[in-house]
């Protein structure tokens, strides 16, 4: 099941070098959502009976739901033309984007970035990477011998049926929002993760590990098992901008850590700017078992993305860093939502935003404490940071706390570029623009500290051809 | 550039030439009204004055302070008229201000912007061996721990950790002319005399310093070639050290009579 997109085709040749292709025919949903293309991705897929039941009582679902009543853009959602996009194109057809059509903008930031040429075609929607195969083959023999699997959604299914029947769904139903029901009726690509009792992967699994599957799909759909006393680091995405030419991007991801075992699961979003990102990741945690988020939203038009982690047993950790940068004409609605259920269980968010010229952040969180759950400790704390005059950022925190023995700290600033801190750099030599990249990258330094070290240079990286031109 | 040579030392570094200041925010209020004032390499001046009499104005607005404004006067720094310049040109320049309040940048280490400030002043990233070395001489001089080196700049510091902080800058930069804004004030003894004897240290023939202050203690281990008293943004009085110790001795209340101004502003 290779992925092969015609370019790559002709200048490899037409299978004759054992170059095989099992896809089916080249197929492409048509425009719009009913039932007929519900059961059409399904049958494409092979799935079983009850994935299909699952798809099409989620599509009910989803044409039952409004908006949420709560958007920070009710205006922006209201624009969303569901009737005009294609919900489901086969990964072979999908790469038939041309380079020449990629904006120049997402060019020039590869180019700064200095991603080599291969993976910006392959970012860009341009091309199948093939290097990638050969360099990560030692990796996944590595996790197969220590029993961990690490494959597309897609062939989870069909290959671990069983384990994925008893999970898919119970984390983030499809009646939890209007875009999981979506999700769930036409979701196609992201991974799917086992790991066994005991197993610690020490290397991030990032989607690029990957065979045969794409690592952006519009619809991901990702599903993470971390069994009792296991460790995996998940990193989706990259920092790279990713162009699509799909208006929206809605993913769903469900982790389940068992006792004692702990995931951290990093996300740098970078969506072009005209992508639409609406993302329910949800995570449940048992007996003393750790769920970390590491949010970075840097990209897309309108980002609605709030990592939860429920806290279902005793000594269970959640732990969620959600990173923000709003350019011009951007809205970016992150934070995190904690749910304690169990006693003595804890938790901590760290939210920090930047925005710039027409820019805007929101920060919304909700922090629940379940009568029962004494004990429980959380802290929250949020910090916006203000580029310029025109910069806008809200901060919507939602606490209900139904039990009385709990220790719970919040804390919220809202900062502006200061005067003092520009001249203060620029009195050490550093032009005004230097000085307002090294206070915004310190700004964010607690949270892509958190970050491998190769991410987290692309993420200063990133944020310093953001800060382009914006001070001064 | 003008390289220092015997012949050219008799040049003045700073030239402050009948400079007046107003506030960005307020323009109406004029602070410094004709300052003259000329530093050659390797001088000390000591600029004292009263509270409110316009010394730290004088010092943001020769480095370049855009809360400031210059009305009228010229400041020349190595020959160049930088009274246009912006406060990085200036840093680059060779000129270096230890504020007298040094703003927190969280996140940001010491290390880090040390690394940026010398790149920013000679075009190149420091050698990473001869920074270290040249770093940890400089932490021994002011005795300063080197995990503080990992710290944030200025945040979360005591006063005596942000007054040698910027010592710690001084050392590092080696600049020509040092303008030590206060540096003494919010010390107690012992960091006083840290401090104090760090910028000895670290004082070389080619360095002038314009060293601000209220008090005549810091002079005690900076011995001043020059002194000057600003009241009310200008020079009355200049003298050598021993002007200094006259303030010390009767304050400032005597210099304030003969002018005519209400004595008891100097307290």
């Amino acid at each position: 099941m290779t992925t092969v997109n015609p370019k790559a085709r002709e200048a490899v040749g037409e299978y004759q070098w054992g170059f095989h292709d099992t896809e089916a025919p080249l197929f492409r949903a048509d425009k719009g959502l009913d039932e007929e293309v519900v059961r059409q991705i399904s049958g494409l897929k092979d799935e079983p009976e009850w994935m299909r039941e699952f798809r099409l009582e989620s599509l009910r679902t989803f044409f039952e739901k409004e908006d949420p009543t709560w958007a920070g853009s009710p205006d922006l959602l209201e624009a969303i033309d569901f009737d005009a996009i294609t919900y489901y194109v086969r990964a072979t057809d999908r790469d038939s984007t041309d380079w020449d059509d990629v904006p120049e903008y997402i060019k020039d930031t590869f180019d700064k970035l200095g991603i080599p040429e291969a993976e910006r075609q392959f970012l860009a929607g341009a091309g199948a990477q093939y290097d990638s195969e050969v360099v990560y083959h030692n990796i996944r023999e590595d996790l197969a011998k220590q029993g961990v699997v690490f494959l597309g959604m897609d062939q989870g299914l069909a290959e671990y049926g069983d384990l994925v029947e008893e999970h898919f769904g119970t984390v983030v139903p499809p009646g939890d929002n209007k875009y999981a029901a979506l999700n769930s009726a036409v979701w196609s690509g992201g991974s799917f993760i086992y790991v066994p009792p005991g197993v610690h992967v020490e290397v991030p699994l990032q989607a690029y590990f990957r065979i045969n599957t794409e690592s952006m799909g519009q619809f991901e759909r990702t599903l993470i098992i971390a069994d009792e006393g296991s460790y995996v680091h998940y990193v989706e995405g990259c920092t790279a901008p990713i162009y699509s030419t799909d208006s929206l991007h809605s993913a769903v991801v469900e982790i389940i850590v068992k006792k004692d075992a702990r995931v951290r699961y990093t996300t740098i979003q970078n969506w072009s700017n005209n992508v639409y990102n609406l993302v329910t990741k949800r995570a449940v945690a048992y007996e003393n078992a750790v769920m970390e988020w590491v949010d970075g939203n840097i990209g897309s038009k309108l980002t609605m993305k709030y990592p939860s982690v429920y806290l279902m047993e005793p000594g269970a950790h959640g732990e969620i860093l959600s990173l923000a940068f709003a350019g011009d004409g951007q809205h970016q609605d992150a934070g995190g939502k904690v749910i304690h259920v169990a006693p003595d269980t804890s938790s901590a968010i760290v939210s920090k935003s930047v925005s710039r010229g027409s820019g805007r952040t929101s920060y919304r969180g909700l922090l629940k404490v379940e009568e029962g759950a004494e004990g429980s400790t959380s802290t929250v704390r949020c910090d916006a940071l203000l580029l310029d005059e025109h910069s806008r950022s809200d901060t919507y925190p939602t606490m209900e706390v139904d039990e009385e023995r709990v220790n719970i700290g919040h804390e919220a600033s809202v900062s502006k570029l200061g005067d003092d801190q520009l001249f203060y750099l620029m009195s050490r030599g550093l032009t005004e623009e230097e000085a307002g990249k090294m206070v915004v990258n310190g700004f964010v330094e607690p949270i892509v500290k958190e970050l491998p070290m190769e991410y987290a240079i692309e993420l200063n990286r990133l944020i310093e051809l953001q800060m382009e031109g914006s001070v001064g | 550039m003008s390289a220092v040579n015997g012949q050219e030392s008799a040049q003045p570094l700073l030239e402050v030439r009948d400079l007046r200041v107003s506030v960005a925010a307020d323009p109406e209020i004029e602070i410094v009204k004709g300052v003259d004032l000329a530093v050659r390499p390797g001088e000390v001046h000591a600029l004292m004055g009263p509270n409110g009499s316009g010394k730290s104005t004088l010092a943001n607005a020769i480095a370049g302070s855009p809360e400031y404004v210059i009305d009228s006067g010229e400041v020349h720094f190595q020959g160049e008229d930088v009274t246009a310049l912006t406060a990085d040109a200036r840093a680059r320049m060779g000129m270096f201000l230890s504020f007298q309040y040094p703003t927190p940048i969280p996140g940001v280490t010491m290390v880090n912007l040390l690394r940026m400030a010398m790149k920013a002043r000679s075009g190149e990233e420091p050698p990473a061996r001869e920074f270290l070395q040249q770093l940890r001489e400089v932490l021994k001089t002011l005795r300063i721990d080197e995990d503080f080196a990992r710290r944030y700049v200025n945040d979360g510091f005591s006063g005596g950790e942000k007054k040698r902080a910027e010592i710690l800058q001084l050392g590092m930069l080696k600049p020509q002319l040092a303008i030590l804004d206060e540096t003494d004030s919010g010390l107690d003894v012992d960091a006083l005399r840290t401090v104090a004897e760090g910028v000895s240290a670290l004082h070389n023939p080619e360095m002038g310093i314009l060293l601000i202050t209220h008090y005549q203690r810091i002079l005690n281990y900076i011995t001043p070639d020059f002194v000057h008293v600003l009241v009310d943004g200008r020079i009355v009085r200049s003298g050598g050290a021993d002007l200094a110790h006259r303030i010390e001795a009767d304050g400032y209340d005597p210099i304030l009579q003969e002018l005519g101004q209400p004595a008891g502003a100097a307290t």
